[in-house]
């Protein structure tokens, strides 16, 4: 199958590479870019595990044509830290012991990234409505939950 | 580092709660799971599915599929070596392809190796299978039905004389007293009927492997599982290998909860590999995850119980049959087993697993337990209302205790029920008055917990800080917690220790991550080859004082002897060379005295009459832990068991249309809970210590599952006077119990 040539930035990167017309994005950033973070759980959409930021706001990648990307920016788990520096969210999920096999939280660090960018001050019920579509089977939410608005609390601590 | 503070314990590290060690690599997106390895000329599997419930399979032809492009190798049935039915593992390589009988839909019956997943994947859609189709059995009624077809010709019944086969995998029964005058005489009889549906351990890693095999026949497989050494175990089995021919490097494991305990593709890779000379990596689809990898059995139940009006549980009679799938399984034994830890001084259970041409069912936390939890704490809250009693106060009346029989007959070592029923009595939540419009509901469950056989090296680095190898993949944090049980032991810095998970080569047999076992079992091989450490580095330690070995003692990471100075752990490192050589230890043992734990929850919630949807408004789980090593990730068992416990009883149930094709096969379908769908769920740690771990482990993995169903049921019914009896307790089935009251 002929591909096609993509050209796009992925975290901070101008990266470019070939892609059959229905390969998904997720496929094409794991196989052919190597960033192994996003998770593919059930390739329709429903799990979350394979959340990026698609100019800012959360996409699922599994259902993204990788030639859809050509010209935008992208944002996955691998591009959160700064150098030496982990995300706050990073940082809290470490803390708060929110992940326990830990396949989903890439997922969830990008989607709540993607929340908090657009809203500093969520509530508890923000929170679960903005990470309902990212599945988790071990810890029942709450360690997720609380790290999520604990690295709110830094974050704004950090902007003042 | 830093970590949440903690209140002081009799521990300096147990207790507290460091930043687990694997947890940099898994927020940073490093960390390898099964899917995240490739290989240089790598294949990509796929497989060909049966779309019948049961079928002859007539014949399989491979030759248009063999051409198509990319095509490397293709295999069937004929492909694997034919075991013995008597053979532990014969169902388990059945199950893995199909040989003349497919059992289920979802059944594999081909795999094709292709240098590319759409070039596989069209190709095995390539493959022609003439099926001729045979009576299929997709429930426990139909299975139980007098002069039933057979849903397994092989299906020989367990634990009872048969002169054939039969669909049943095992027939139980337990008991003590008289129940018949037990009943004659109580105060109260109540008896019900409950079933329950298949469910899905929803792990959200698909199952994956890469399996390499060398032309010298070595094959070197990577993949998740709940045990590598099974995985080793299962694969020389099925293709009747020498163990010593392989070599299992354990993935990160993305969830297993049971599901993960045993194989389904590595076996297939190998050959595949074998045939092509190159690697094969497998990695199914969620659709392939739901429809042949283990659910959890489906059940019905009928339970009847006796009291006095004083609240004394005398009596209980239950059935249970459980929908184990097409083999042999042992769901109706355990379930039997795990019924109910009460006094109760008469009990009578007839258990039995049912063959049904659906899924292979697989462990999933606590197996069997919250099929048989359900049905008794139901009962029991009916019971406790009937007498107008707080269901605590009424548990606590009869709550087994040291020394009581466990359904087996065997005595109940020391537990910690009745102070899980205080700590619940003492709670917030329980305290706190209902909340207007809802509604409260309590209940009860345990699991036994399993001790088997554990491996752990430990190496002491010239430096003194250590590096603690074990075998036990580490699903919930295991490793955090063998750091902690090996810098308690030897008085360094958890920080200082590095926990490995080791391939089948580097390490000593360990059994798989199943039964709360991890922590209690291989920990204990941990603090055994610490022990030994001790012992060594003491006579290193009197070597360089110049005093007598019994005279040094180890205290807080460092030997002590009268009138010299203390020599710590990194001095004796730093000397070893001149000491008598490296410092290594290691600990094997088959772990005796798994201690049971037990949980009670409580839950709040609102039923919408209008709609039959619950809200969940607020969940407390109280579990006994033994000793909580990390307590982030004791709790984080209970959290996870509970809320997959919530959506077991609102939501999650497998649908397989007339034909025994699975109608839900994803996540938009098999719906399980999402964080909006939850409130926060409390946790209280007990802490009755297990007297046969070193530090008094129980673990703590498997009991969360096992109240939330009555627990929730029990809630409902206080909400609407209506018992549901039937899981899922989807809006649908509560709106009809409603409009039928």
């Amino acid at each position: 199958m002929p591909r096609t040539h993509v050209s796009c930035t992925v975290n901070g990167d101008e990266v470019d590479f070939l892609a059959s017309d229905d390969t998904s994005l997720l496929d094409a950033l794991r196989d052919e870019l190597g960033l192994i973070g996003a998770k593919e759980g059930c390739g329709t959409g429903d799990c979350g595990a394979c959340s990026i930021l698609v100019d800012g706001r959360v996409n699922c990648a599994c259902l993204m044509f990788a030639p859809e990307a050509e010209g935008h920016d992208l944002l996955t788990v691998e591009g959160m830290a700064t150098g030496e520096h982990l995300h706050p969210l990073q940082q809290t999920f470490l803390e708060g012991a929110a992940l326990q096999c830990g396949i989903c939280t890439p997922g969830f660090l990008v989607a709540a990234k993607a929340l908090l960018d657009e809203n500093p001050e969520p509530t508890e019920t923000e929170i679960r409505y903005a990470l309902a579509g990212n599945l988790c089977r071990c810890t029942g939410y709450d360690k997720i939950v609380r790290s999520v608005q604990e690295a709110a609390v830094q974050l704004k601590g950090a902007a003042k | 580092m830093t970590a949440t503070e903690n209140p002081p314990t009799k521990y300096k590290y147990i207790g507290t709660r460091p930043i687990r060690h694997d947890g940099y690599d898994k927020v940073t997106g490093k960390a390898r799971f099964a899917a995240d390895k490739d290989l240089p000329g790598q294949l990509r599997g796929s497989f060909l599915r049966s779309p019948h419930a049961h079928a002859r399979i007539v014949s399989i032809d491979t030759s248009a599929a063999l051409i198509m492009a990319g095509v490397k190798a293709i295999v069937t049935g004929a492909d694997f070596p034919t075991l013995d039915v008597k053979n532990p593992s014969h169902d388990i390589a059945v199950n893995l392809m199909a040989r003349d009988v497919v059992y289920y839909n979802g059944h594999a019956v081909a795999c094709v190796a292709a240098t590319t997943k759409p070039e596989a994947d069209a190709a095995a859609a390539a493959i022609v299978v003439e099926y001729e189709l045979l009576p299929a059995i997709l429930t426990i009624d139909e299975s139980l039905a007098e002069g039933a077809p057979l849903v397994n010709d092989n299906n020989m019944t367990k634990f009872v004389e048969s002169d054939g086969p039969s669909n049943l995998a095992t027939v139980t029964e337990l008991g003590r007293g008289d129940v018949d005058e037990a009943f004659a005489a109580a105060d109260l009889v109540i008896e019900r009927e409950f079933d329950t549906a298949d469910v899905h351990q929803g792990y959200i890693e698909p199952h994956a492997c890469i399996v390499d095999v060398g032309l010298d026949g070595r094959a070197d497989i990577w993949a998740s599982s709940q045990g590598h050494f099974k995985v080793r175990a299962l694969t020389a089995a099925t293709l009747g290998w020498d163990t010593a021919r392989i070599k299992v490097t354990p993935a990160e494991i993305g969830g297993g909860f049971g599901g993960k305990t045993t194989i389904y593709l590595e076996p297939v890779a190998a050959r595949l590999s074998e045939i092509s000379g190159r690697p094969v990596k497998i990695v199914m689809s969620r659709d392939e995850v739901l429809r042949a990898t283990g659910p959890a059995p489906s059940s019905k139940s009928r339970v009847k119980i006796g009291a006095t009006n004083d609240g004394e549980l005398t009596v209980m009679e239950a059935s249970l049959a459980y929908g184990v799938g097409p083999f042999g399984d042992m769901a109706g034994l355990v379930g039997a087993m795990s019924i109910a830890s009460y006094k109760m001084p008469n009990l009578k259970l007839h258990s039995v697993g049912a063959l049904t041409n659906t899924p292979k069912t697989a462990a999933y936390r606590a197996p069997s337990a919250p099929h048989a939890a359900f049905a008794v704490e139901s009962v029991i809250d009916d019971v406790a209302q009937a007498l107008d009693m707080d269901p605590i106060d009424l548990r606590l009346k009869n709550a087994a205790v040291e020394g009581d029989l466990t359904a087996m007959g065997m005595p109940h070592p020391k537990i910690g029920f009745i102070e899980c029923l205080e700590a619940m009595a003492d709670s917030d939540h329980y305290k706190s008055p209902v909340p207007e419009g809802a509604a409260r509901g309590l209940g009860t469950g345990f699991w036994f917990n399993i001790g088997e056989q554990s491996s752990a090296t430990v190496n002491l680095n010239e430096d003194g800080t250590a590096t603690v190898i074990t075998g036990s993949p580490d699903i919930g944090g295991s490793r955090a917690s063998m750091a902690l049980m090996a810098a308690e032991t030897l008085g360094i810095d958890v920080y200082k220790i590095t926990p490995v998970v080791a391939d089948t080569e580097s390490v000593g047999f360990t059994d798989v991550t199943e039964g709360s076992r991890a922590t209690f079992a291989t920990g204990m091989a941990v603090v055994h080859a610490c022990r030994e450490l001790i012992e060594e580095l003491k006579t290193r330690a009197a070597k360089m004082m110049e005093v007598e070995v019994d005279t040094v003692s180890w205290v807080d990471g460092a030997a002590v002897s009268d009138g010299k100075d203390p020599v710590s752990l990194a001095a004796i490192t730093a000397k070893a060379k001149r000491t008598g050589g490296p410092l290594t230890a290691t600990g094997s043992l088959t772990a005796a005295g798994a201690g049971p734990s037990f949980a009670v929850h409580c839950c709040d919630l609102a039923v919408d009459e209008e709609t039959g949807q619950v809200t969940i408004l607020r969940y407390t789980a109280v579990q006994d832990a033994g000793t909580a090593i990390h307590p982030s990730y004791v709790e984080g068992q209970m959290q996870g068991g509970s809320v997959q416990g919530i959506g077991w009883a609102l939501n999650e149930e497998y649908i397989f249309d007339t034909d025994g094709a699975l109608e839900n096969a994803s996540f938009l379908d098999y719906r399980v809970p999402v964080a909006s769908d939850l409130p926060m769920i409390e946790t209280i740690i007990v802490e009755v210590p297990n007297p046969s771990h070193p530090y008094g482990v129980r673990g703590v993995g498997e009991t969360g599952i096992v109240p939330p169903m009555a627990t929730i049921a029990n809630a409902i019914q206080r909400a609407t006077g209506t018992r549901m009896t039937s899981l899922p307790m989807s809006p649908p089935k509560i709106l009809a119990a409603l409009n039928e009251a």
